[in-house]
């Protein structure tokens, strides 16, 4: 433990510039690739400029490159958190803290996370610890249902954390998208199509597109980063939970053929499964949803994800409705749960390799980057963790985490305020001096 | 005024027959010479347990709630109460024998922290009846008039989280948000037909942010700490004037009795050692002072809730015989939950202070066995050896403890009502759920029974349901 400590406060010492990319190899590890696999014993990874070049059994190991024993652990690739608003929120409640939502902002599809990443918000420390290492960040909305547009982020000690920047644009339907666009579904699908006509406007002519001033329906930077989107080159990410909505954004694409959807939550997603599915459309879900807690969700049941999958859907898991600020590392017991589930007789529960794929390839095939994240297949971003048991069971803990290659440090806040606490006052000085 | 009508209209109703015959000496009180004089349990339980069979649970793992473990050990129960709890315990003619090889047994979760009921799903303002947030201090009210008894809430937590009793409260908006009523988790057509009969009554209390936030924005005190210490002195010393003058009333007579106040009644009750306070809290600091505030108007705080920093004053909490309740790992939504760390209740264990598992939510309230897990967990990454049995006490004898029940429920003992939970595993992984759950003996739930699962009205004829697994 102490070793550990002090290795890792070796590692926050150095500066903090984007990290170099990293050759190093894994060996004798217990590994999951992390594409709906189980584990296999005695598999080595190796990683060169910071991407996988080869996971697997007999893999061989370049001469003269840092190797690691895993003595036999789970080594897994990183956890990518489908669905977070990691670092861009320190203290919910502390308005000046919170960068998610802009309720007096005349913009809205504009609006861009990248700018308010911080790679030093305590919760990136916190998920990084428990072996996160890759997040979807959304934008919530504020005056509008466009939220704007979101990041994938990597969970590194560096200052370098948006790896895609703009990413795809977040938007709410359903409940939600009609209170922002007036009161109702009706007004919020008239507002909606409105918004991404005008957008198809733009990307027809961007210097006709005359900006219109604060009080416009889009602000010209609204109508530029809506026009990517209407022409499929942004994934067009749609928090929507009852049946008959999920059908109403499906069948945009009616009008809208280009569009690249991505359904958030989808509680009532397994009601209109093989449309999903026929659709080619993926879900990042909101797991372990089991109350009809609105009426956009009364068909709410834990089997929701499992049903989906049989259907056919491609199924992540994201931090949807939970604390999605501070509390990513929740997505493992999340998955854990669903495996669970698969024991009670008449639920539809995953298999351990899809409840994990469903929080690490998941989420990037549901943003079409597979082939840069979320697996140990070669090609994809170094992220790799070492466990010291199974990753979805509660009390593991990640021995090791790299991103893109690189060792991270593993301290938290809330390891020190643990340890200045472990004992009693000892009445020599106040606590305080204890560090 | 209308309090005032309300009081008069208590009060005629208040007769030795017409409400009170659950209170000790009520029955036999003459109004004005002595004993109570109104009563002090006007919506009693109806509760009744249901119908069990006698059951013999074998060849399983028990963590009794109080710290105990048998390995490959069994249970009996019949009547609704535990018999028996040991290594061989012989069925006997008519009892139901489960092999339960491979699984645990625990006692029935209890949470002393829901707002089930009186925030209940679908979380629409029709149904949201958790805060009478239009005062600091609103003594008068009680959780029970708020809970609707068909929140599809309870099932879930009986089925996934094996969650066998249960506090409601008021929200956190005010100083004093009211009485809380602990009810067994079954289902009735009445809150009266769920109410744990001859739980007392909790006050709901909160300091920090909420109640300064809630009035401060509406430019009326408290906007600041100070004030809410400041209002609630103000409020204790009301209270205890009230008290002094009903004790003579009723151990002396008079001519008349004093006005009633129903807000003061709850207070009254705090005095006198009957309500057990709850008090929402997150800060270490501020625990304390309110500590300072109980011993100064002669009250005790049963529990801390939410007690994120409760880490920092073991030492403080075990000198005052105070409970602190917490999540296994929340943090980071407002300035008070900030100073985290999911070792708080190993710190607690470790140095001596009584500290338990809450939810406050009806998604954690489902996995409350996970939450303990957790925080076990993190205990044995500081380097804290808690046992499964010694962090079950979280769940079970603990919170029933600082819910009064603890003489009836919270552990396996022979006597004590049957709330039963078996696991299909072991109930600190992730992997596992209820099994079966018995509530005084009474199966209610079975996993390979779809019959036995309850449903509520609001789920019936809806789209899935209500078949949440």
């Amino acid at each position: 433990m102490r070793r550990l400590l002090i290795a890792a406060a070796a590692i926050a010492a150095a500066p903090l510039a984007p990290a170099a990319a990293q050759d190093v190899a894994i060996t004798n590890a217990k590994l999951v690739i992390g594409t709906g696999d189980g584990p296999v014993e005695g598999g080595t990874v190796v990683i060169r400029g910071g991407r996988v070049i080869a996971a697997g059994q007999g893999v061989a190991v370049p001469a003269g490159m840092d190797t690691v024993d895993a003595g036999g652990k789970w080594v897994t690739p990183g956890i990518f958190a489908g669905f977070t608003r990691l670092g861009i929120v320190e203290i919910s409640g502390v308005g000046q803290t919170n960068d998610t939502a802009a309720g007096d902002s005349p913009f809205h599809a504009a609006i861009d996370v990248t700018p308010a990443v911080n790679p030093r918000t305590s919760s990136l420390a916190l998920n990084r610890a428990e072996g996160l290492t890759r997040a979807v960040v959304a934008p919530d909305t504020g005056s509008a249902m466009f939220a704007g547009q979101g990041a994938i982020i990597d969970l590194g000690a560096d200052m370098d954390a948006v790896t895609v920047p703009r990413a795809f644009q977040f938007m709410e339907y359903g409940e939600a998208g009609s209170r922002e666009a007036g009161g109702s579904r009706p007004a919020a699908y008239a507002f909606l199509r409105t918004a991404l006509m005008e957008a198809q406007d733009y990307a027809r002519s961007p210097r006709s597109f005359a900006d219109r001033g604060p009080d416009a329906f889009l602000t010209r930077l609204d109508a530029a980063a809506l026009a990517p989107v209407v022409q499929g080159k942004v994934p067009l990410m749609v928090h929507v939970e009852r049946g008959s909505d999920i059908l109403v954004i499906l069948g945009l694409r009616e009008e809208f053929p280009r569009l690249k959807l991505v359904l958030v939550g989808a509680t009532e997603g397994w009601t209109v499964a093989s449309q999903i599915a026929a659709a080619g459309v993926p879900v990042i879900a909101k797991p372990l949803a089991d109350l009809p807690d609105s009426f956009e969700s009364l068909a709410a049941t834990q089997s929701n994800i499992g049903r989906m999958l049989a259907a056919g859907v491609t199924v992540a898991i994201g931090t949807i409705g939970s604390d999605e600020s501070h509390q990513a590392r929740w997505v493992k017991q999340y998955a854990g749960n669903l495996v669970g589930l698969a024991r009670i007789p008449g639920a539809s529960g995953l298999e351990w390799g899809q409840a994990f794929a469903a929080i690490t390839s998941g989420p990037a095939e549901a943003l079409g980057m597979a082939g840069q994240f979320g697996s140990l297949r070669p090609g994809r971003h170094g992220d790799v963790v070492i466990w010291d048991g199974d990753p979805l069971e509660i009390g593991t803990n990640a021995v090791a985490v790299y991103i893109d290659g690189v060792a991270q440090p593993l301290e938290t806040r809330q390891q020190l305020l643990r340890d200045r606490y472990l004992s009693p006052p000892d009445d020599q000085l106040p606590n305080a001096y204890r560090r | 005024m209308t309090i005032a009508i309300g009081a008069a209209a208590t009060l005629m109703a208040c007769t030795p027959d017409s409400g009170g015959t659950q209170s000790a000496g009520s029955s036999a009180a003459t109004p004005g010479k002595g004993g109570e004089s109104y009563s002090r349990d006007p919506y009693p339980s109806t509760y009744h347990r249901y119908p069990g069979v006698p059951t013999l649970v074998t060849n399983v793992t028990i963590l009794d709630g109080e710290g105990g473990r048998i390995e490959n050990g069994s249970i009996l129960f019949r009547d609704g109460e535990i018999a028996e709890v040991g290594t061989d315990i012989a069925a006997g003619p008519g009892v139901t024998v489960i092999d339960g090889t491979g699984k645990y047994v625990t006692p029935g979760i209890i949470d002393v922290h829901s707002h089930l009921g009186d925030y209940p799903s679908p979380g629409i303002g029709a149904l949201s009846d958790g805060n009478e947030a239009t005062s600091p201090t609103t003594p008068e009210v009680w959780a029970e008039h708020s809970v609707w008894p068909q929140d599809p809430g309870f099932s879930r937590a009986l089925a996934n989280g094996g969650v066998t009793t249960l506090q409601i409260l008021p929200g956190s908006a005010n100083l004093m948000g009211g009485r809380s009523v602990t009810i067994k988790n079954v289902y009735a057509r009445t809150v009266q037909g769920m109410k744990f009969p001859d739980a007392p009554y909790g006050l709901k209390m909160a300091c920090g942010e909420n109640p300064k936030r809630v009035y401060g924005s509406r430019g009326r005190m408290p906007s600041t700490r100070m004030g809410n210490i400041a209002v609630d002195r103000e409020t204790w010393a009301r209270a205890q004037e009230y008290d002094r003058k009903w004790d003579k009333y009723e151990e002396e007579g008079g001519d008349s009795p004093p006005s009633r106040d129903i807000a003061m009644d709850t207070l009254r009750g705090v005095l006198d050692g009957e309500i057990l306070v709850h008090n929402h809290c997150y800060r270490a600091d501020e625990m304390a002072i309110v500590m300072d505030m109980a011993k100064e108007f002669g009250y005790h705080v049963s529990a801390f809730h939410h007690a994120v920093e409760a880490y920092k004053i073991a030492d403080l909490l075990e000198a005052n015989d105070t409970c602190a309740a917490v999540w296994a790992d929340w943090w980071g939504f407002k300035m008070e939950a900030y100073d985290e760390t999911d070792a708080n209740l190993a710190i607690l264990e470790h140095q001596g202070a009584c500290g338990l598992i809450h939810s406050d939510d009806a998604n954690g309230i489902q996995r409350l066995n996970q939450e303990v897990a957790k925080a076990r967990a993190a205990g044995l990454r500081a380097g804290i050896a808690i046992s499964e049995e010694q962090a079950w006490t979280w769940a079970a004898i603990n919170p029933a403890r600082v819910l009064g029940i603890a003489d009836k429920t919270g552990s396996l003992r022979p006597g004590k009502m049957a709330d039963i939970v078996l696991w299909n595993g072991n109930p600190f992984s992730v992997y596992t759920r209820p099994q079966m759950v018995w509530i005084d003996g009474a199966l209610m739930y079975d996993m390979n029974d779809p019959s036995r699962r309850p449903v509520s009205d609001f789920e019936l004829g809806q789209p899935g349901g209500g078949s949440f697994n």
